[in-house]
């Protein structure tokens, strides 16, 4: 059973990172596709009524990891103490910045929120690509399954941020630019979709470029890993559907398909790398040491009941979804709570 | 300071302070913003609607900055308390998962409908929005409490060799009778917060002479909703929250009442400083054999003092939690009397025409926020030393490889980024209400 709720975490993790992922997109993109302020209004109105929902996925991951997988949550949050706590501020000034802007019609108020909205939107999946290199290279856990990294891997022979993990973050800020150019391109109209569309493909093909780097890197730190993976269909599979959907994200078709293409290759890239690290949830630099869905999984009740709630759960988030996303054809929504003035 | 222990406990503290501040008005506000709606049905209900938009423009704010100072509430279990996440996951971690998955989840979707779908919805629709709102609000005081709850008085959970607390029963922990006491108690102190606004926000109207018809509209619903709460806040759900704490947490009474001898007849005390080093309380006023009959009903029970407990069983700061109940109480006894005269005014209608209670009422609104945090602080500090009541201290919970360097530069960087964003929050709530209620509009990007 602890399998299942690997998979439940996973999945809600991939649906974080499919989802706000464009949010994120559009947040680097938005001082350049978009520049006068009603072209400004537009690229935000195009996440505008879904970017609180997409969050929620990562409450609902982090919840469900705590529940799961407390030993987890645990050593890998105190872990990366600062790195978290600044993916932590970088959401909040995120979620401030695209909630209070349209608040005052003035042009010196929005382009500082517009500043930090963008700024954010770089930052945090730099950060979240670190952490996800850190997961793959593996951490010194302690046998009383904690650790402890610098920062930076400066005199160290690794930080939270080293060569490898720093090349992860720089792949996943390409990736989802280029996943934000797709969604903006779709939904935004006007000039912001007209110049989302062109940034489309050299970005798809940067992010691809840096992703086969990124590949290189974990044969370089994590041989073990890159062995294990080969032997493993669900791998392969994954890495299959990540290779359609970028085709997908950088052809000619409409642009839904493109967009969805772009679901489809950062959906193929994160299942293939917790399909090629299973059974460990929290790889150690020695092995015996890893936190695995054995031995970091909660005991008791907790999973079982949690299977009876979990499933309606992601049931309404996906129907809410689908409401809005119909709603809301008339590409951009109102922006909410503006004032008259 | 010593050591990273108490880093960690001040900054979740202020952390969890700044972020009450406002799931607090919008819990409140949620549950009258579906009795406008409600009222709003009815024929001539305008008004009524008027009232509502306004206050879901207010709601909308504060969701806002609660939703993002909520965020880092949920990471700091991981990050400071790592120990404690690590051995008690298993139990609390299933309440806070169902919050993250579906009370934020109602509540973001819903405030969208709200605000966006008036025209698109129609009006029954639209109520029925804001009764999922509701809901959506609710429930997450539900599920943090229940959390709250099982620090304060563990149930349902076994206990492993190796000290991991597993679950035993949902039910249990669900229905933890702590945890019906303090919702209750909790949710009616947040309906006292928002009606304190909402008063207070028609009388800044009818002093300055202006939306007559929402002053009064505005005025009549906070006073009638703010005495009810206030009344409901202290008996029964305070008084009982009183009874929890003597029958569970004897030593955290103690020093809520600042009472250091045991003995039967215990004096209930008004007014007095607590002095912990001579165990006793200077200067008192207080009338005798009360806090026999309001801890466990009779006036001749046994009630203990601290100096029955071993020191390291103390709550560890004695005198601030001995001030915070006693503002807690004194506050809400005080709402009682200013929410029974204004309401009375403003059924018989003098009350637009009253300016000295008016200006009471304006300057009223920040001590409810007070006595929400004074109350958190008295449930916080009377749990300790225990993290989890008298099964883990709170200097085992704490992360192992956090250091006290990173936790001051991290409630540094809080500190800064609350200033700023509290700021920001008090400039743009005081603009929409100086604008005052408009009519009808969205805009459009
Ligand atoms: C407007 C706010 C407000 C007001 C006027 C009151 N309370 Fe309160 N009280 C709270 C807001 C609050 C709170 C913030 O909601 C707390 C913190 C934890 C909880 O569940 O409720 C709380 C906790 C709390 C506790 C502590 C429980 C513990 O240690 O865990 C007690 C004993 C009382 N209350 C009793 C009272 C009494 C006898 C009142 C009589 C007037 C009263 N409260 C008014
Ligand atoms: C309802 C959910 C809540 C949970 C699960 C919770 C949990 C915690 C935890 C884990 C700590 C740190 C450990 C400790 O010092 O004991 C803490 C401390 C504290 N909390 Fe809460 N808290 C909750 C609500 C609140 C609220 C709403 C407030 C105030 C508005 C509050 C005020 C405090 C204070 C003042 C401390 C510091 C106490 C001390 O260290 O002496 N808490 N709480
Ligand atoms: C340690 C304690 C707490 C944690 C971990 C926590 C966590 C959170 C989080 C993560 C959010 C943002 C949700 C979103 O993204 O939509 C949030 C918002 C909220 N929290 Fe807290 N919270 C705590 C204390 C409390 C308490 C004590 C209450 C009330 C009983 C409360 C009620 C709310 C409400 C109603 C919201 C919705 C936002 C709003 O209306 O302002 N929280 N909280």
């Amino acid at each position: 059973m602890p399998e299942l709720w690997f998979w439940m975490v996973a999945l809600l993790l991939t649906g974080w990172a499919v989802l706000d992922g464009f949010d994120f997109g559009v947040g680097m993109l938005h001082r350049f596709v978009a520049r006068t302020d009603d072209e400004r209004q537009r690229s935000i109105g195009a996440i505008g009524p879904v970017w609180d929902a997409n969050e929620v996925w990562l409450l609902a991951a982090g919840g469900s990891m705590f529940l799961a997988f407390p030993r987890l949550l645990a050593a890998g949050f105190s872990g990366l103490y600062l790195p978290v706590l600044f993916v932590v501020w970088g959401l909040i000034v995120r979620g401030t910045a695209l909630e209070l802007r349209s608040h005052l019609n003035d042009r010196l108020w929005r382009s500082f929120f517009d500043t930090l909205f963008v700024l954010a939107s770089f930052e945090v999946p730099l950060l979240m690509g670190a952490a996800l290199g850190n997961l793959v290279r593996g951490v010194p856990l302690r046998p009383d399954g904690f650790f402890d990294l610098p920062l930076f891997a400066s005199d160290e022979p690794m930080g939270v941020v080293d060569p490898f993990t720093l090349w992860c973050g720089v792949t996943t800020v390409l990736v989802l630019a280029a996943h934000g150019a797709s969604w903006l391109a779709w939904r935004a109209s006007g000039p912001v979709s007209e110049r989302a569309s062109t940034w489309r493909r050299p970005l798809w093909g940067a992010a691809l470029v840096a992703w086969v780097g990124a590949l290189v890197g974990t044969r370089l730190v994590a041989k073990d890993v890159v062995e294990q993976a080969m032997s493993r269909p669900m791998t392969w599979a994954a890495v299959v559907l990540a290779l359609v959907g970028a085709g997908l994200a950088l052809a000619n078709g409409s642009q839904r398909r493109q967009f969805l293409g772009g679901c489809g290759f950062i959906a193929g890239v994160l299942v293939a790398v917790v399909s090629s690290l299973f059974p460990v949830v929290l790889r150690a630099t020695d092995p015996a040491l890893s936190l695995t869905i054995t031995n970091a999984a909660s005991q008791g009740q907790s999973r079982s009941t949690g299977l009876i709630w979990w499933a309606p759960g992601i049931l309404l988030a996906a129907t809410w979804l689908w409401w809005i996303l119909r709603n809301f054809r008339a590409k951009e929504a109102p922006v909410y709570g503006v004032p008259k003035s | 300071m010593n050591g990273a222990l108490d880093w960690h406990r001040l900054q979740f503290a202020f952390t969890i302070v700044f972020h009450y501040l406002f799931p607090q008005l919008t819990m409140g506000l949620a549950a009258i913003i579906m009795g406008l709606k409600a009222l709003a049905l009815r024929p001539n209900g305008e008004p009524y609607a008027r009232a509502a938009r306004f206050w879901v423009r207010i709601f909308g704010l504060n969701f806002a900055i609660g939703v993002v100072t909520g965020l880092p509430m949920e990471f700091q279990f991981g990050t400071n308390w790592a120990r404690f996440s690590q051995v008690t996951g298993g139990v609390i971690g299933q309440t806070l998962a169902l919050e993250g998955l579906f009370a934020f989840f109602l509540e973001s979707s819903f405030l969208a409908m709200l605000v966006w779908g008036e025209d698109k919805l129609g009006p029954k629709k639209h109520f029925a929005a804001s009764v999922a709102l509701f809901v959506g609000s609710w429930l997450s005081g539900v599920f943090i409490v229940t959390t709250n709850a099982f620090m304060q008085h563990p149930v349902g959970y076994v206990r492993g060799a190796d000290g991991v607390f597993a679950l035993e029963s949902v039910q249990a922990l669900l229905f933890n009778p702590w945890a019906l006491g303090q919702y209750a108690h909790n949710q009616l102190a947040s309906l006292v917060t928002a009606s304190f606004v909402v008063a207070a926000v028609g009388a800044f109207w009818a002093l300055r002479d202006e939306h007559a018809e929402q002053a009064g509209l505005n005025l009549r619903v906070g006073t009638t909703v703010g005495l009810l709460a206030a009344g409901l806040v202290a008996f029964p759900t305070g008084d009982h929250q009183a009874k929890l704490v003597a029958e569970h947490q004897p030593s955290s009474l103690a020093a809520m009442e600042g009472r250091f001898e045991s003995g039967p007849r215990a004096t209930i005390h008004l007014i007095g400083q607590p002095n912990v080093a001579e165990h006793r309380l200077d200067n008192p006023i207080g009338v005798p054999a009360v806090l026999s009959f309001l801890a466990f009903g009779t006036f001749g029970a046994e009630v203990q003092g601290l100096d029955d407990f071993p020191v390291d069983q103390w709550p560890t700061n004695v005198e601030l939690l001995y001030y915070s109940f006693h503002v807690m109480v004194g506050l809400g006894t005080l709402f009682i009397g200013l929410m029974g005269v204004a309401a009375l005014f403003s059924w018989k209608g003098w009350l637009t025409r009253r300016r000295s209670l008016l200006w009471a009422l304006l300057l009223a609104f920040p001590f409810p926020y007070i006595a929400n945090t004074a109350g958190w602080m008295t449930a916080e500090l009377g749990r300790q030393p225990w993290l989890v009541y008298g099964l883990l201290r709170t200097s085992e919970g704490a992360s192992p490889t956090v250091h006290a360097g990173s936790v001051t530069f991290t409630l540094i960087g809080f500190c800064g980024l609350y200033f700023v964003l509290g700021l920001t929050f008090v400039f743009l709530v005081a603009r929409e209400v100086v604008h005052g209620p408009t009519t009808h509009e969205v805009a459009h990007a």
